[in-house]
């Protein structure tokens, strides 16, 4: 038990996904200008990691290590993540209309979401179990959802200051996620188990 | 402007990837802790990118209008893992250092961005041009940022020793450092970019 706890909280705080590892910029950027918005990218990337994750690591498990495919690892995986998200949302549009309207936007995009192939890949590098992996994939999607939702506070604060005119926008909220990267430090060092 | 000069010039300034376009922001923050460690992974990227926009110029009449994100997600995905044997062979210390990053160049907005935007439109000479212009312009980027926080951090460029180690600050090597930089280079580009204008 007190290794799944480790992992979650090293996932969420110490190996933040966003202000640690950089990994998810891209949403974590370009979807933060809104809370709302923020909070259903978050909600989305947790769905499709914890699933990404599963099935990557059978994947590995059973087909790739077996086989001595090691070598085709990113290719299968991209594939498998795309092939994954496309299903997600042609499943959710029939079974769970609602679900689908409050994350349907957000779906495409992550695809091409490093975060989400960055973690199917370390935890092969890790060497963890199954359950362990999906623990993990969940605390780093919890990590990513908590890491932009603070940014998506700040930056609805910060579009009514006034800002010199060469960093508006995307230098300002750059200089923030740095102001905030620096607070969470304050985690690193955190070793439980 | 000669017209093939245009390509490299905009992919260079006009449209850098990363202080312009804001496209492939994770290598750029998670590889630049040292001018060394920028400019391989700008390479790396440069060569993939160069080898992936050829191939899907040429490849473009026959691929199905339906499955050609797909068909361009493979042969970008061929060309990392031919980057990652390679890499794996050769140059293992950077290999190691760079770590998850490279398999991520597969995720790269920037590679599919130029697939779709420019190679699907374009012959496989422009695209080869545009490669490399864009693929120097991440370079020269990621190269710049590197420098600055490692000159910020340690007092090196390259490793050279430019000022007392003790008086660097640390914080420019470590994560928030990289956005801090980041953010505040972007502005710099911006301020020339529109006095330019």
């Amino acid at each position: 038990m007190i290794e799944y706890i480790s992992i979650i909280i090293t996932a969420i705080f110490v190996n933040n996904i966003v202000f640690a590892q950089f990994l998810g910029i891209c949403p974590f950027l370009g979807v933060s200008r809104k809370l709302s918005s923020a909070t259903g990218m978050g909600a989305a990337v947790a769905f499709v990691m914890v699933l990404a994750t599963a099935v990557t690591w059978l994947l590995q498990d059973l087909v790739l290590t077996p086989f001595g495919l090691g070598f085709m690892q990113t290719i299968v995986f991209i594939l498998v993540i795309a092939a994954l998200v496309q299903m997600l949302e042609i499943i959710l549009k029939k079974i769970a209309p609602v679900l689908y309207s409050a994350l349907g936007v957000f779906l495409p995009l992550i695809t091409t979401n490093c975060a989400v192939l960055g973690v199917a890949i370390e935890v092969t590098r890790k060497g963890y179990n199954l359950g362990e992996s999906i623990v993990y994939a969940f605390a780093i999607a919890v990590g990513f959802t908590m890491a932009i939702s603070i940014f998506a506070g700040i930056r609805e604060q910060l579009a009514l200051t006034s800002v010199p005119k060469a960093m508006r926008g995307v230098p300002i909220a750059l200089i923030c996620a740095g102001l905030l990267a620096m607070a969470f430090m304050g985690f690193s060092g955190i070793k439980i188990g | 402007m000669n017209a093939k000069l245009k390509i490299l010039y905009n992919g260079i300034i006009a449209e850098n990837p990363a202080f312009v376009l804001l496209l492939g922001m994770c290598p750029t923050l998670g590889t630049t802790g040292s001018a060394m460690n920028g400019m391989s992974m700008g390479l790396a990227t440069m060569g993939v990118l160069i080898c992936s926009n050829v191939v899907i110029s040429m490849i473009k009449n026959f691929v199905p209008a339906k499955v050609h994100i797909p068909a361009y997600i493979v042969v970008i995905a061929t060309f990392v893992s031919v980057l990652q044997l390679v890499m794996q062979a050769y140059l293992p210390a950077l290999y190691a250092t760079l770590g998850i990053f490279i398999p991520l160049i597969v995720v790269n907005c920037i590679l599919l961005g130029r697939a779709e935007s420019f190679a699907s439109r374009h012959n496989v000479f422009d695209s080869f041009l545009d490669g490399i212009g864009i693929g120097l312009g991440f370079t020269v980027a990621l190269t710049i940022l590197g420098a600055m926080r490692e000159f910020l951090g340690t007092g090196c460029i390259f490793g050279a020793q430019i000022y007392p180690e003790t008086y660097g600050s640390l914080l420019f090597v470590l994560a928030p450092g990289a956005f801090i930089a980041l953010g505040l280079l972007i502005a710099l580009f911006t301020k020339i970019r529109t006095k330019n204008a």
